[in-house]
């Protein structure tokens, strides 16, 4: 086997290889250099593979399933299920995101790992995460994408439940078993698809097979078990409560990693998954989607406003966020499933640098209260700009990376997939676009209490140290990216675009039409 | 090539008839690569941000600021010179699609090396069968246009469909280029001395420079979408600048209210982009869109729904009513932006759009029809109303805002009578006095009433001021449209074009409108600059504050008093308005506290501007009409001149009854304000005044009689009932739907989030633990309970057994 | 023959066996108890061997009666073990399972 067909398993596993390294050493320097070391590789693999890239889809490279880098080798034989890996445009910027987040993370908690310290457990179980996020994005067999699926959810759970604020057990506890809740249901979906569509777990053949050999109506049954799964992780209204106990409790390495990577787990298994497998399923679902999508764009915003507690509020704009994203898969066209991966790319840079900002805070004054804190301008000119950086794109101002997420979005939705109600999602089109005032609202609202203003008394004489290397280190590569993919956004949609347009002609096959 | 191909099925081609290819005019080089003016302002912006405080010069920031305004200053007017000897070709008919595919002269120069597909083709625009009145039916009528310059490059690709991004320059954008680029210039100097002692500089040079940036790139950009980039860029800056002395709350509110006023604009602009986008044929250039609203290829109905939903984005943006409400509060920013932003360019976006994107406009609104529509009366209302608002006022900049407010009625009524080259004609002369005003009301602030814009503190500068007395007379006189001033000749062209197109109604409101505002004007120039000095009756208070605080404080505050109405000594002092004591260059310190002309750096500035005020207007010299020949584009070709043809001078009908109408004011006012002095709340403040007061009042009785039939009722009531609905109702309302909107949001977490669906997830749990406990207690651990049990319903099995089958 | 006087009979031995199974305390009695159950379901095996002229229930019947005498050798075993450990058998005090 040559490397083209290692580098994928490479990025894979290489963090678990390097997270069993992390505990195996005795000392904390070592274990912090080679963890740092050892997440950097990967970087480094995702790198090369998007230079050697085949962005128009078409050479050699590419194997009949539209993927790269493929590899197909028998696993389970029992239950025919395959170490199949692979990727394509959908996955692959995701994938990069993941490769990307966790290295700065690491560099993050160089010296500020959150209580009770303990960096050898935080890193091996950040590396772990990286495994099972990266594993996702390439499983090309849906029992491979379980397990994967499945194994983020461990480190989590002890990332809250250990390194959490006060109320961390419920939280963590909340988050596993929600996510598990939608899991079970998930796998039963999985489950009846093999079944139903010719015993295999390959989602390409199911793609192939399953809209052909399934009834429109068993679909339906279908689709709604995997929506279960994939809607609680994204997630949507009504699934959303544990996402705000998560993100307040979590800490701020985990909440980074929780809203740039872990969410877009489910709306990458709507892309990937439950609407090329099941299009007549998603057809009928997808007014459904749409709704709870537009509703959680208001829904998540009001829930911002009504908020006293910083990471609490960015918690729920996630939820407003995701609701754009979701918006733009339940058209079924391919100008709002590449919105999509767009808006989840930039959600993963936007609303981490929001949680940066919030874990840097809370860091330094101990508290995320809004009403104790204001003159963050005064106090920190750096991190109070930053700060303001991240709220204008995360409120989709043009020329920065959410604008790109948010606008094709709302375009979508005024010409719907042709089988979809029009005037619907017409409607959903304006409440999506009435949610960018509310966006605007509550985060300049935020802003003003946080950062404008003179500082409150309580913090006379205190100092308070601007922003240090280590989050500069961290934060520059994604204020970058926010810049870079707002001008320019060609980069991304270059690699959406291709997989994204097949996936669009398969379902107008499917849905005949 | 393929992309080429995709890009040309649209208007490009289309357009590029084939006389425009045979006779090719070489495009310029300035027109060809104007999208290196925002550039430039961005490659600033950075700069300033980053280097300027390393850079061991004073006022760095400033200097580099000027020093990139400068360049684009240059690069614009030469732009302009290019634009004015660019041949004009014969506008035909384009034949067919037959041009698609031809090759056309491809810019090499590529800047980025994946979207090397760089298009650059003339285009005049389509003229295509334009419903109704057509310009090819017209026999032998030859029009003649010069052919504007187009550049494009594919920004993102969506299967088939190109995203493009580029540059549409014809003679409105290069005049708009131009006059962005003359304001901004004049600010940045004037900037330098007003703001010289501040300790966010560069952040405010920074902010100037991307602002400037922004508005470049808006009036080239070639679709909807680079336009929508361009406005939310400046609502950002404007944000940015409106709160630069983010200390204070009031400031902060204030930014906060424009963004957000702005953004429920917004709301309709990103609809209508979008119903444009898929009604143009998926495409966001708006010479396409233009062309397929004209010919038919729209819907009108779904014209009218676009036009309504951009016009949305106008309303927020340009401070038409009911959303003008933040632009009075935008003058908590520094006031030189406030002349840049919220009086000259900025607020004109609106304007712009609609004068841009007119096809749509033009069959939305059925402009072509006469009587009504929703542009006309909008504007209307706007500039009637925010002129009644004008009279209450004691602050300087809170007349100008209303002005400014009342002006932007007037173009956009313009615009929505036909009158399109008259309206574009009045956002011109309006940028160059209404900067002027302002600029000069920061002069006066500056040097003649310590940081006050409070025309109590005024009064008699004409003496102690002569510059910016004479420069600011200009500006009156222009804003109040006296003959030859600038004024004159763009508000004329305006109400000529709603006498001829058949909006009678319209013609009488802006002619009220002209009435009113040279009788506000004469108000606050005779508060400002004639009569005593008020400022030494205030300067117990300041010197007290100087004590206060200390010489060394080195912020500059623009204070205000936040309510009509709210007087009293105690109420005028801000949050410390002080000359930096960094020393008063050449003025002795702060020996001298009197009022005293500003230096050169202010002088300068408000002198250029003076002398545009003053000729520009002359461009429109009946005959010649330079500035619409020079601004005519396709679409103004295709609408007003083809369904009216080109407006022409009235000189009895309009011109002279308007003038009229304007002298009357100013003669009102005169005598109102000045000869009789009446204004002056300051005699009611007790001691001698008190008696010069009751003096006066007695003279003031017989005076009260006629005056209070056309100024006092005007002034009183009207104008105090407006402003009550638009403090109480329409301010109101925006501040009742936010406290209402956390209000209900507080709610819905409480009992909804919290209460119901949270309680629906944490309940499945509980279910299950408080079964499993109920369950347990049936758990003896005594053997003979379960052998009970279990002998019991072994008996209840075998009983059903038997019994049912 | 009457096949009726056995099947009464053996209820009664059964019911007599469920009686000492539910009620007595002493862990002794029930499993004497549970013996008379046992034994009556061996009545019923022989009669119905017996009505129907075949073998094979008395077969039954022998392998139950020894399965019980085993039984009743790990059951006593049992009783032998809670006696030393408690110093009784009542079966009310045994209640360790209780969840």
């Amino acid at each position: 086997m040559d490397f083209n067909e290692w580098v994928l398993s490479l990025i894979t596993f290489l963090p678990l290889v390097v997270a069993a390294l992390v505990i195996a050493l005795p000392d904390e320097p070592s274990q912090k250099l080679i963890a740092l070391v050892g997440s950097f590789v990967p970087l480094g693999l995702i790198i090369w593979v998007l230079t050697n890239y085949d962005y128009s889809g078409k050479g050699s490279a590419v194997d009949k399933d539209g993927l790269q880098y493929a590899v197909n080798q028998s696993w389970i034989p029992l239950i025919k299920a395959r170490y199949h890996i692979g990727i394509e445009g959908i996955g692959l910027p995701l994938l990069a995101l993941s490769c990307l987040i966790i290295p700065l993370c690491i560099v993050y908690s160089w010296n500020h790992f959150p209580e009770p310290h303990n960096p050898k457990a935080f890193l091996a179980l950040m590396l772990i995460l990286e495994t099972g996020m990266n594993g996702t994005f390439i499983s090309q067999d849906l029992i491979l994408f379980f397990v994967f699926f499945e194994l983020v959810l461990l480190p989590m759970y002890f990332m809250i439940g250990v390194w959490g604020g006060p109320n961390r057990q419920y939280a963590s506890l909340k988050f596993f078993l929600y996510t598990m809740f939608g899991s079970a249901f998930m796998l039963l979906g999985f489950l009846a698809l093999y079944f139903k569509a010719g015993n295999t777990f390959q989602i390409h053949e199911l793609m192939a097979n399953a809209n052909s050999m399934i009834s429109p109506s068993t679909q339906r049954w279908i689709f709604a078990g995997l929506f279960l799964g994939f809607a609680i992780k994204v997630p949507m209204f009504p699934f959303h409560t544990w996402l705000p106990d998560a993100h307040t409790e979590a800490p701020t390495q985990g909440s980074v990693i929780l809203a740039a990577v872990l969410l877009k787990l489910g709306t990458y298994g709507f892309i990937k998954i439950a609407i090329p497998i099941l299009p007549e399923g998603a057809k009928s679902w997808s007014p459904v989607i749409g709704a709870l999508a537009a509703v959680g764009i208001i829904y998540g915003a009001l829930g911002c406003l009504a908020q006293t507690d910083f990471k609490r509020l960015i918690a729920f704009s996630s939820v407003a966020h995701m609701g754009y994203v979701m918006l733009g898969i339940s058209t079924l066209t391919s100008f709002g499933i590449n919105a999509a991966i767009f808006g989840m790319v930039a959600h993963g840079f936007i609303t981490g640098m929001l949680f940066f900002c919030a874990g840097s805070i809370k860091e330094r004054f101990h508290t995320l209260e809004i009403k104790r804190l204001g003159g963050l301008l005064k106090q920190m000119p750096k991190l109070g700009w930053v700060l303001g950086f991240a709220s204008m794109a995360s409120l989709g101002l043009p020329g920065l990376a959410g604008f790109w997420g948010e606008f094709p979005a709302i375009l979508s939705a005024y010409e719907p997939h042709p089988s979809l109600s029009q005037s619907l999602f017409r409607v959903f089109m304006v409440v999506a676009a009435v949610g960018t005032v509310f966006a605007a609202g509550y985060l300049l609202w935020m802003y003003q209490r946080t950062a404008f203003g003179e500082p409150k008394a309580e913090w006379d004489g205190h100092h308070f140290d601007d922003v240090h290397t280590e989050e500069w280190a961290a934060w520059v590569p994604m204020l970058l990216a926010i810049v870079v993919l707002g001008l320019f956004p060609y980069l991304l949609f270059k690699i959406t675009d291709v997989p994204v347009q097949s996936l669009v002609e398969h379902l107008n096959k499917a849905l005949g039409s | 090539m393929s992309v080429l191909a995709v890009f040309n099925t649209g208007v490009l081609s289309n357009a590029l008839a084939a006389e425009a290819a045979a006779d090719k005019v070489s495009d310029g080089f300035l027109l060809a690569n104007s999208w290196w003016l925002p550039v430039m302002s961005f490659v600033g912006f950075w700069a300033i941000l980053l280097l300027a405080k390393r850079i061991n010069v004073k006022n760095a920031a400033a200097y580099m600021g000027i020093a990139v305004i400068g360049v684009q200053f240059a690069f614009a007017a030469g732009a302009v010179v290019q634009w004015q000897q660019r041949t004009a070709v014969v506008v035909e008919h384009a034949e067919s699609q037959s041009a698609e595919g031809e090759a056309h002269s491809t810019a090499s120069d590529t800047t980025e090396a994946e979207t090397s597909d760089e298009t650059h083709a003339e285009s005049l625009g389509a003229i295509g069968a334009a419903s109704g009145f057509s310009l090819g039916s017209e026999e032998g009528e030859v029009v003649k246009l010069r052919p504007s310059v187009e550049r494009s490059v594919s920004w993102y690709r969506n299967g088939d469909t190109d995203i493009r991004i580029g540059t549409h320059v014809d003679g409105f954008a290069v005049a708009m280029l131009f006059v962005v680029a003359f304001i901004s210039l004049t600010v940045h100097v004037f900037s330098r001395e007003y703001l010289r002692t501040d300790s966010r500089i560069t952040h405010y040079f920074a902010a100037l420079s991307l602002f400037t940036g922004a508005m470049l790139w808006m009036v080239q950009s070639a679709t909807t979408l680079g336009v929508l980039f361009g406005w939310e860029l400046m609502g950002l800056c404007s944000f940015l600048l409106i709160g630069h002395w983010w200390e204070d709350r009031d400031n902060t509110d204030a930014a906060l209210k424009a963004f957000f006023t702005t953004r429920i604009g917004d709301i309709g602009l990103l609809i209508g982009i979008v119903i444009l986008f898929f009604a143009g044929g998926k495409t966001f250039d708006i010479a396409v869109i233009n062309e397929r609203a004209l010919n038919g290829e729209i819907r009108q109905w779904l014209c009218f729904v676009a036009a309504t939903c951009l016009f949305a984005g106008v309303i927020g943006k340009s401070a038409q009513f009911p959303l003008h409400t933040w632009l009075p509060d935008a003058m908590a920013g520094p006031t030189p932006a406030s002349a840049l932003i919220h009086a000259a360019t900025m607020v004109v976006a609106g304007v712009y759009l609609v004068a841009r994107l007119y096809g749509v406009f033009w069959s939305g609104f059925s402009i072509h029809a006469g009587g009504m529509n929703l542009g006309a009366l909008v504007g209307s209302i706007t500039l009637v109303m925010a002129a009644l608002l004008a009279f209450v006022q004691t602050d300087i900049k809170k007349v100008l805002a209303y002005s400014t407010v009342s002006q932007l009625g007037y173009m956009v009524m313009g615009l929505a009578v036909g009158g399109w080259a008259g309206a574009i004609f009045h956002l011109v002369t309006h940028a160059f006095f209404k900067a002027l005003l302002f600029q000069a009301s920061g002069s006066i602030a500056h040097s003649g009433s310590h940081h006050s814009f409070e025309m109590e503190r005024m009064g008699g500068l004409r003496k102690y001021m002569p510059v910016t007395f004479a420069t600011f007379t200009a500006g009156y006189l222009a804003l109040c449209g006296v003959f030859p001033m600038a004024g004159f000749w763009s508000k004329d062209e305006v109400l000529t074009a709603a006498k001829t197109n058949g909006y009678t109604w319209a013609f009488v409101a802006g002619s009220l409108g002209a009435f009113l505002t040279a009788c506000y004007m004469t108000r606050t120039y005779t508060k400002t600059f004639f009569g005593e000095n008020r400022l030494h009756l205030f300067h117990d208070d300041h010197d007290a504050q100087l004590v206060n605080t200390g010489h060394d404080a080195h912020t500059t505050h623009d204070v205000h008093v936040g309510h009509v109405g709210h007087e009293g000594a105690g109420g005028l002092e801000g949050a410390g308005g002080l000359e930096g004591a960094g020393g008063h260059e050449g003025a002795g310190g702060h020996d001298d506290h009197g009022p005293h002309e500003s230096n050169i750096w202010i002088t300068a500035p408000l002198a250029a501007l003076a002398v545009m005020s003053t000729v520009v207007g002359l461009l429109q010299w009946p005959k010649f009409y330079a500035f619409e020949h020079f601004i005519a584009n396709i679409t103004f070709e295709e609408t007003v001149i083809a369904r009216w043809g080109s407006p022409e001078f009235n000189l009895t009908g309009v011109a002279i009854p308007s003038s009229i109408l304007g002298l009357l004011g100013i003669a009102i006012g005169v005598v109102y304000f000045k000869v009789f002095n009446h204004d002056f709340g300051l005699v009611k403040r007790g001691g001698i005044f008190a008696l010069v007061h009751k003096v006066l009042k007695n003279k003031y009785y017989l005076d009260h009689l006629w005056t209070g039939v056309v100024i006092g009722f005007v002034k009183g009531p009207l104008a105090k009932a407006a402003y009550w609905f638009n403090q109480q109702g329409l301010d109101g309302a925006v501040d009742t739907a936010g406290r209402t909107s956390v209000g209900v949001s507080r709610w819905v977490y409480r009992f909804i989030d919290q209460g119901t669906v949270d309680m629906f997830a944490n309940g499945i749990g509980s279910t299950t633990n408080n079964l499993g406990s109920g369950l347990r207690k049936t758990q003896t651990g005594n053997v003979q309970n379960y052998a009970a049990i279990f002998i019991g319903a072994v008996g209840l099995a075998v009983l059903a057994i038997v019994l049912f089958i | 023959m009457v096949l009726n006087q056995f099947l009464f009979l053996s209820a009664l031995l059964f019911c007599i066996g469920v009686y000492g199974v539910i009620v007595r305390k002493n862990a002794v009695l029930v499993l004497m108890s549970i013996e008379l159950m046992v034994n009556a379901v061996n009545l019923n095996l022989v009669a119905f061997a017996l009505y129907n002229d075949n073998v094979i229930g008395q077969v039954f019947a022998l392998f139950a009666i020894a399965i019980a005498a085993a039984e009743v050798g790990v059951g006593l075993a049992i009783v032998l073990l809670i006696y030393r450990n408690r110093r009784n058998v009542d079966l009310g005090t045994l209640s360790e399972m209780k969840g």
